[in-house]
């Protein structure tokens, strides 16, 4: 009581959630989810299938073949973690480095890289109809969460939109005003920040001057919680627990999923002009996939084979989709004009004549 | 048929488009209990609820991404921005979403919603409350920019742009919500969008306008007309996509073109309109196209408001000199 004396009015605690250590050795109990041999190797296959894709995709940039890209490497467990938790009706609002989570609710490869490739038809999800595209602009698919969040409620549909965005993100007022108003209302959102540390160059230390991203749901009047991003099992006990709540009426959730990009933002960036290559190096130590593998093969339930035998199923599924991906026609350039409106106002139909009549030329 | 304001056409169109589709729900600062600060929204939430009537937090870009969220999942959110000024937080995400998440997802995702504002000058408000940037809006692909200019025409192209599968931004011109009345039937009829209105027939000069100046220049074309000189007045309405055809015939009918805008003058939607008389109707035109409307200043504060909006003579002036070009 060194402010004479003044009475303290609130309290908050924010919690952080681990279970595998970086070795694979258990740090408590598991949740009961992870009782299910096949669930864990689901989510291990999944992050595996995600690093092959990355490593393909960056391949094609380099050559050419894809345009600008951004990786998951090292953060594979966030996006992976959080979809395996969500049900097909909920709807995925995530950032442009969130194709762990697409994938996983059956986006298809190749509509990921027609995307990344420049065609808008990748944003035309054979998986989830409802699920927003990539938000590439940053934290500014908050509020659309809110809004979606606001439909479900208002309908009363046990739904929950997951929005998920950077650490970057949550400095920006949309993410905040999104959070305020999903407390106000109770609305069945569950927000996520992949903290990987960095927002391109910006370190987190120059992000924020919280302790915790956490905490920045206090002020929105509900539940932050510090996952270890690295951790699968983590990602997706929290991202259950959410969700459920959620679901239950009982509001929204922010969960801060602290992770490490070990690689570029995109492959437009060059990472090493602003961070040593020892403090990536040491942080490869933590990564998810080799975290969840010496987990697995510990108990018995993953082998030498197996993997190998993934790394071939990834590498042919990957090869598949890159191969239709490449096999896409290019449209007719008139079809820029397609989906502008409902109905293409006559005044420009001019205009996709014009185009369509260029190109006859 | 009642005789009502702008601003109560406003309120029956919601009231209407709210009664007819449970999907339509009206959100914003302080539009329920309070009904709205200029009252377009008086009454509602009595009649449709708090959750159809929703007061938020006071964060403008929160009032359009919502709008965004629940436009997706098959709702028709009616946003409500207190005065143009306090837009702008909106415009990433009628830029960057609402008007293009149609095109983005190749019409996965669709965003029928309207974000109604206040617009212009001209009401001795403060700071930032009189803003008219229409043509920064016209100049977003996907979006629609739609101005009413009578109680008439606030009810129906409201409900219209209500109705509308498209993201549509309605201006509402702030200076005439009380002082523009008429007789307005409550009969769920739309008006069509993305027409122009031709508002008075003449053969001698087009004068073209939307909103509140359409006061002005109506004023003008009587006083023109008592010169013998016969005005054809064109209400462009909508602004994004706007009736291009409409304009070209009624420039082709009279040679003559004036527009009339109380937004600065530099790239403002005047020149859209001059630019395309001048590629595809110069051939018609007996003198050149002009503009009247504000300075390319920052809209002045009370005691200097009215000398930065353009005035019946300033429109009358600019005709007259068109009329007379040899």
């Amino acid at each position: 009581m060194a402010d004479g004396g003044l009475p303290v009015i609130a309290r908050f605690e924010v919690r952080h959630r681990n279970y595998l250590a970086p070795d694979g050795s258990i740090n408590r109990p598991l949740p009961a989810f992870a009782s299910d041999a096949k669930l864990l190797v689901s989510l291990y296959r999944a992050m595996v299938l995600l690093r092959s894709f990355d490593r393909k995709a960056v391949a094609l940039q380099r050559t050419g073949r894809l345009g600008t890209y951004a990786v998951s490497l090292g953060q594979e467990a966030v996006s992976v973690g959080i979809a395996s938790a969500m049900r097909s009706e909920d709807v995925l609002l995530p950032s442009y480095r969130d194709n762990g989570a697409l994938i996983w609710r059956g986006v298809k490869l190749e509509e990921i890289l027609l995307f990344w490739g420049g065609d808008e038809r990748g944003n035309h999800f054979s998986g989830p109809v409802q699920d927003f595209p990539f938000c590439v602009p940053v934290g500014s698919q908050a509020p659309h969460a809110a809004g979606v969040g606001y439909a479900f409620k208002l309908r009363k549909e046990p739904r929950v939109a997951v929005c998920l965005f950077g650490d970057g993100a949550t400095s920006k007022g949309d993410v905040y005003e999104a959070m305020n108003f999903a407390g106000v209302h109770k609305l069945p959102v569950v927000f996520v920040a992949t903290n990987n540390q960095w927002a391109i160059s910006v370190p987190l230390r120059l992000q924020t001057g919280c302790e915790t991203l956490a905490q920045k749901a206090i002020a929105a009047g509900f539940i932050g919680e510090q996952v270890d991003g690295s951790d699968v099992v983590a990602v997706r006990a929290a991202a259950e627990e959410a969700i459920v709540a959620a679901r239950d009426g009982q509001g929204p959730r922010f969960i801060e999923a602290v992770t490490y990009r070990l690689g570029d933002h995109t492959t437009s960036d060059d990472a090493s002009r602003y961070r040593p290559e020892e403090d990536v190096q040491a942080r490869w130590k933590e990564e998810p996939i080799a975290r969840l593998r010496a987990f697995l093969a510990g108990q018995k339930m993953w082998s030498k084979a197996d993997e190998e035998q993934l790394a071939a199923e990834c590498h042919e599924r990957v090869e598949a989709a890159v191969e239709r991906y490449l096999a896409t026609e290019p449209r007719g350039p008139e079809t820029m004009f397609d989906h502008l409106y409902a109905d293409l106002p006559e005044v420009y139909v001019a205009q996709r004549n014009e185009l369509a009549r260029e190109e006859d030329g | 048929m009642a005789e009502v304001t702008l601003v109560e056409a406003i309120n029956l169109a919601l009231a209407r488009a709210m009664e007819d589709d449970p999907g339509v729900l009206l959100l914003g600062e302080d539009v329920g209990l309070n009904g709205g600060v200029f009252r377009a929204t008086a009454g509602l939430q009595k009649r449709f609820g708090a959750e159809r009537v929703l007061d938020t937090p006071l964060a403008e870009l929160l009032i359009s991404g919502l709008c965004v969220g629940m436009a997706t999942q098959g709702l028709k959110p009616v946003g409500e921005i207190q005065f143009m000024g306090f837009l702008y937080p909106c415009i990433d995400q009628l830029v960057n979403h609402a008007s293009r998440i149609r095109n983005r997802t190749q019409g996965r995702l669709t965003c029928p919603m309207v974000l109604r504002t206040p617009h212009g000058a001209g009401i001795r408000a403060p700071e930032h409350h009189s803003e008219s940037t229409e043509a920064m809006l016209a100049h977003i692909p996907g979006l629609r920019v739609v101005i009413p200019s009578s109680p008439e025409r606030a009810y129906g192209l409201l409900l219209a742009a209500i109705r509308d599968p498209d993201p549509v931004v309605f201006l509402e011109p702030t200076r005439i919500y009380r002082a523009a009345k008429g007789e307005v039937e409550d009969n769920g009829e739309a008006l069509p969008l993305d027409v122009a209105f031709v508002l008075r027939e003449g053969r001698d000069v087009t004068l073209i306008s939307w909103g509140a100046m359409l006061k002005e220049t109506m004023a003008a074309a009587d006083a023109l007309a008592v010169e013998g000189i016969a005005a054809e007045v064109v209400d462009l309405a909508t602004l994004k996509p706007y009736d291009e055809v409409t304009v070209l015939s009624s420039v082709a009918k009279t040679g003559r073109c004036v527009i009339v805008h109380e937004a600065t003058r530099t790239g403002g939607f005047g020149a859209e309109i001059a630019a395309l008389i001048a590629e595809r109707g110069l051939a018609s035109l007996l003198a050149p196209v002009a503009r009247v409307t504000g300075y390319d200043t920052v809209v002045p504060m009370a005691r200097l408001e009215q000398k930065f909006m353009p005035s019946v003579g300033h429109i009358a002036t600019a005709a007259r000199q068109a009329c007379q070009f040899s």
